[in-house]
């Protein structure tokens, strides 16, 4: 009996390259990854992409399977094409740096404009902060935590498309974990961050974001509690 | 550096959240298209009493109401999509956003027959 394939369609090159075929034996329990691999060992060594834990861990590994944005080393090729056929595509809405492997410098950029990182408040002392799992603000800080940074969600958000500079869902929700952090001091300055025109009240609610997040995070709800938190800040005067 | 073109992102669009919103959007454009048909017909209603039956005989004919229907489906559908949104923003219902869909396009639905059978049985 022949052996089953799998006819891939892999871009190929920057910004402006295509797509090339290639046929990759289907296997069991295969996963995108794997076939994107395969290709690089069997096919073509100058194919390039990236990927580091291979358990869903790291966030590298993001790629557009089918036109959709999705962290490949745990999608199985069962699940995306039943049919044999397959599209793997580098992330929409980033540069493309050659083949699948995009430049994720202005994703992580926009962390930082967000003040995504932790701003210990004065008064800690040294002693570890306690922080009652049970409470409201560890809750909504938990809602949010687990996020890998795979750009999925980045990739899939049409504001993004639409507005460039639009810090996107991921960033968001990093700065709505840390503004439940109750060991966090930056507050004020991390709401106004997120505030601007860019920021979370350029949300239209299509929750791709929540939708396709791998980590089944709910950026969208993070990006609302934003902008409840921001609006009622700036009816204070304090932003 | 630029991002990758010809890769189509509908398949990512395709799940209730954000057919939601393009409903949202598109019946929000089409009760906009109408404002001005709405004017139009009120200026003429206040020109005389003629003008009057006339407008209303012709509001009579089975193809406007079926576009009447239209409207109030237009209506109800950008309602709902309102209603889902603030229903997102103010967390108020955080469950599965096929539900709140459904929800959208039932309540839809059920506005414009509802509408429908009256003026129908009128």
């Amino acid at each position: 009996m022949a052996e089953a394939m799998l006819d891939v369609r892999v871009w190929r090159g920057a910004g402006d390259g295509a797509f090339r075929t290639y046929a990759v034996p289907r296997r069991a329990n295969q996963t995108v990854l794997d076939v994107v691999s395969w290709i690089q060992r069997h096919l073509d060594p100058t194919l390039s992409y990236r990927f580091a834990c291979r358990v869903g861990m790291c966030g590298s590994c993001a790629m557009s399977v089918n036109g959709v944005p999705r962290w490949t080393c745990r999608t199985h090729i069962a699940k995306v094409a039943a049919e044999g056929a397959l599209t793997v595509a580098p992330l929409r809405n980033l540069p493309v740096i050659k083949d699948l492997a995009v430049d994720m410098a202005p994703f992580f950029a926009k962390w930082a404009r967000a003040r995504g990182q932790f701003d210990p408040r004065s008064g800690l002392g040294s002693e570890f902060a306690r922080v009652p799992p049970a409470s409201p603000e560890r809750a909504a800080a938990d809602a949010g935590i687990e996020c890998i940074g795979c750009a999925v969600c980045y990739s899939a958000c049409d504001v993004v498309a639409w507005m460039p500079e639009y810090l996107g869902p991921a960033a968001l929700n990093r700065a709505w974990t840390l503004i439940n952090d109750t060991r966090d001091g930056g507050r004020k300055p991390r709401l106004a961050a997120v505030a601007g025109d860019a920021g979370c009240h350029a949300c239209h609610g299509q929750e791709g974001c929540r939708k396709h997040c791998p980590k089944s995070l709910d950026p969208s709800g993070a990006i609302a509690g934003l902008k409840r938190m921001s609006a009622l800040a700036a009816l204070k005067g304090e932003i | 550096m630029s991002e990758a073109r010809s890769i189509p992102a509908w398949r990512s669009r395709m799940h209730p959240s954000w057919i939601a919103f393009l409903i949202h959007r598109l019946s929000g454009l089409a009760l906009a298209l109408f404002i001005p048909v709405h004017f139009w017909a009120l200026g003429r209603i206040v020109e005389s009493e003629a003008a009057l039956d006339a407008v209303l005989a012709w509001s009579a004919h089975p193809l406007v109401k079926l576009a009447e229907t239209g409207l109030v489906i237009a209506l109800a559908l950008h309602l709902a999509g309102g209603i889902r949104l603030l229903g997102v923003e103010f967390a108020l219902w955080r469950g599965r956003p096929g539900a709140a869909f459904a929800g959208m396009i039932g309540f839809a639905l059920a506005a414009g027959l509802l509408f429908l059978l009256n003026a129908v049985s009128g």
